[in-house]
């Protein structure tokens, strides 16, 4: 009898758990060796990124007598006891650089996508949730960034600058960012705003404030969310074609992967090492939350549910 | 009849205008009134504007492209003149509404508590456990089993049936005057249908809430409303108490709509009685019957003069060739 209890209410509670759209698209995730792939190389990334100081043997800007005792035109000393991967064109442990540099990106892209994305969730919500005239005036304006390539468009922001550093980098590929973000999120608000639920919520005269922030905000968002993934994807391959043209940032002190294959060009025939090892990471970084971003978005398609 | 009915409604015009195209006239001079705790019905095939009278009443048609004329007086108060936070303050709390599809009108992302409990903060100023304990007992009262654990369930875990009586316990939750059914049951099957349209009555009568059921279902009708109006073409047709409409149809329309209704006692193989033909778009009452094309009682006077409503004895009729009293 005891028993019979006892299974009756771990099935009520079995029943009853909630289990929101998301939980259950984390779940479909799981099972998903693509996004699997996806999260394993984003966490390394981040992980790295955020040890580099711990894992960096030496520092960026450190120059070694050891390394630049063989440095002279025509020869960069390749790995060596205590450098692993040798030197760079200056003397400096190729290696540390490397690691560092992951950090600078991972900051880079991180702050210019989510300076980016509540920028254009702003003006999308607005534009979606007003219409009229106010939508109107946003997605022209949106439409305006949108018409000018994106790569184009950053360097134009950066070269605004009177002098490049680290803080216009990371304007230049948010502003990159915010139509994308805006013009996404004021669709799926537009949808909303017909919805039944919303109608039904109207009909009970709830605040037209919870009805945007509550009630289509957070129905309209997932895609949002899906698209900043793709976008630090892009804004990390943006950041660093920023720092390879030069309008990156000036600070020698800090080691930044674009920056590094930019001055590698020089040193090709040389030591391509110098240029491959970046070049690599970038690509690898990119696609590992370009795979991670598009399984979420599968995941968080109801359609596709399981 | 109480001399000052809850809710009156006197020649409500919906037009819908578009640009480029001739407007459509939804609703074409609709007057009805709901008496406090009464329940009336407001049936019609799709399209004869029973929607969006509804609409209409909360205001919840859009502003642009949309043309609203008559009167709506809700406790004598103009609803139509209300500012927009006004009519908002008397939504949920006035006056509600149940919708069709009881999962599209559930936000998916929000567990349904909070739904109860957000209504009950807006409109009666609750604190948060305050409306926490209120939305269970609500949620209780709808026959929802273990409402406390319910609460933190989302929309997509419950059954069809389950949704409805959450949607029920939103839209009675600020025990409003007037209560508005969107054909409440049209999404679930008949055996929830029938215990959905149970609870409503039973609540209905135990808050004192006026209920206006909108549906095309004449079975529903037969069971919960003690008015029946019939629209046809954005106007009402007939309007009569129940047993007299059921028992006498007179107009053409509701007698063709209740011998379309199959019956057990009928012959096997005998062929379903069907009204031809579906309704005009455009303008039908324009000096014609709207129903004439359809009409098996059509005379030369309906395609020439628009019928007025006559009423005589409670009972009132649109039509100039009403099937005798006697028929059926």
């Amino acid at each position: 009898m005891t028993t019979f209890t006892a299974r009756r209410k771990a099935r009520i509670d079995e029943l009853a758990g909630g289990r929101s759209l998301t939980s259950e698209a984390f779940r479909r995730l799981r099972r998903d060796p693509v996004a699997i792939t996806g999260a394993v190389v984003v966490g390394l990334f981040v992980v790295v990124a955020a040890l580099a100081p711990l894992l960096a043997p030496h520092g960026a800007a450190e120059t070694f007598v050891e390394l630049k005792r063989d440095l002279r035109p025509g020869t960069i000393p390749g790995p060596m006891e205590g450098f692993p991967l040798g030197s760079d064109q200056l003397g400096r442990d190729f290696l540390s650089r490397m690691l560092l540099a992951s950090q600078q990106t991972l900051l880079v892209g991180v702050l210019a996508t989510v300076i980016g994305l509540a920028v254009g969730v702003v003006i999308g919500t607005i534009a979606g949730a007003f219409g009229g005239w106010v939508d109107t005036l946003l997605m022209r304006l949106t439409d305006v960034l949108l018409a000018v390539p994106h790569l184009l468009l950053a360097i134009s922001v950066a070269a605004l600058a009177a002098n490049p550093s680290q803080t216009t980098v990371i304007i230049a590929v948010a502003i990159v960012g915010v139509p994308i973000f805006a013009r996404l999120l004021r669709g799926s608000m537009l949808a909303q705003r017909e919805s039944d639920h919303v109608v039904a919520v109207t009909a009970l005269g709830v605040r037209r404030s919870a009805v945007v922030l509550r009630h289509m905000l957070p129905n309209a968002i997932g895609p949002v969310i899906v698209q900043a993934t793709l976008t630090l994807a892009t804004a990390i391959l943006d950041a660093a074609a920023l720092s390879f043209l030069g309008l990156g940032d000036a600070d020698p002190g800090r080691a930044e992967w674009g920056l590094m294959l930019a001055q590698a060009q020089a040193y090709l025939d040389v030591r391509p090492a110098l240029a491959f090892f970046p070049a690599v990471a970038i690509i690898v970084v990119a696609l590992g939350f370009t795979l991670l971003g598009e399984s979420l978005r599968e995941a968080l398609d109801p359609k596709g549910s399981r | 009849m109480t001399t000052h009915p809850l809710l009156k409604v006197r020649d409500l015009r919906v037009v819908f205008r578009r640009r480029g195209e001739p407007d459509t006239v939804a609703v074409d001079g609709v007057s009805f009134d709901v008496a406090a705790g009464q329940v009336i019905g407001l049936v019609g095939e799709s399209g004869c504007g029973k929607s969006v009278t509804s609409m209409a009443v909360m205001r919840l048609l859009p502003a642009r492209g949309v043309e609203i004329s008559g009167s709506i007086e809700l406790d004598g108060v103009e609803l139509l003149a209300l500012s927009d936070s006004e009519m908002r303050e008397r939504r949920g709390r006035d006056v509600s509404m149940i919708f069709q599809d009881p999962l599209s009108s559930l936000n998916p992302v929000i567990p349904i508590g909070l739904q109860i409990t957000e209504v009950l903060r807006r409109h009666r100023g609750m604190g948060k456990a305050q409306a926490r304990a209120e939305a269970v007992e609500l949620l209780d009262r709808v026959g929802i089993p273990e409402p406390r654990r319910r609460l933190d369930t989302y929309p997509h875990q419950l059954s069809g049936g389950m949704r409805q009586r959450a949607l029920i316990a939103i839209a009675l939750a600020c025990r409003p005057r007037l209560l508005i059914a969107d054909e409440p049951t049209t999404a679930l099957d008949v055996t929830i249908q029938a215990q959905i349209l149970g609870l409503l009555s039973d609540l209905v009568r135990e808050t004192g809430t006026a209920l206006v059921m909108i549906t095309h279902d004449l079975g529903i009708v037969a069971g919960m409303c003690e008015t029946v109006n019939v629209l046809y073409g954005g106007r009402i047709v007939e309007r009569a108490q129940r047993h007299r409409l059921f028992g006498t149809p007179r107009h053409p329309y509701t007698h063709g709509l209740l011998r379309s209704i199959p019956r057990l006692d009928s012959p096997p193989g005998e062929k379903l009685a069907a009204i031809s033909g579906s309704m005009a778009d455009n303008l039908p009452w324009a000096h014609s019957c709207a129903f004439a094309p359809r009409c098996p009682r059509v005379l030369e006077t309906c395609l020439d003069i628009t019928p007025d409503a006559e009423t005589s004895g409670g009972r009132l009729l649109r039509c100039h060739n009403p099937v005798p009293a006697s028929a059926e």
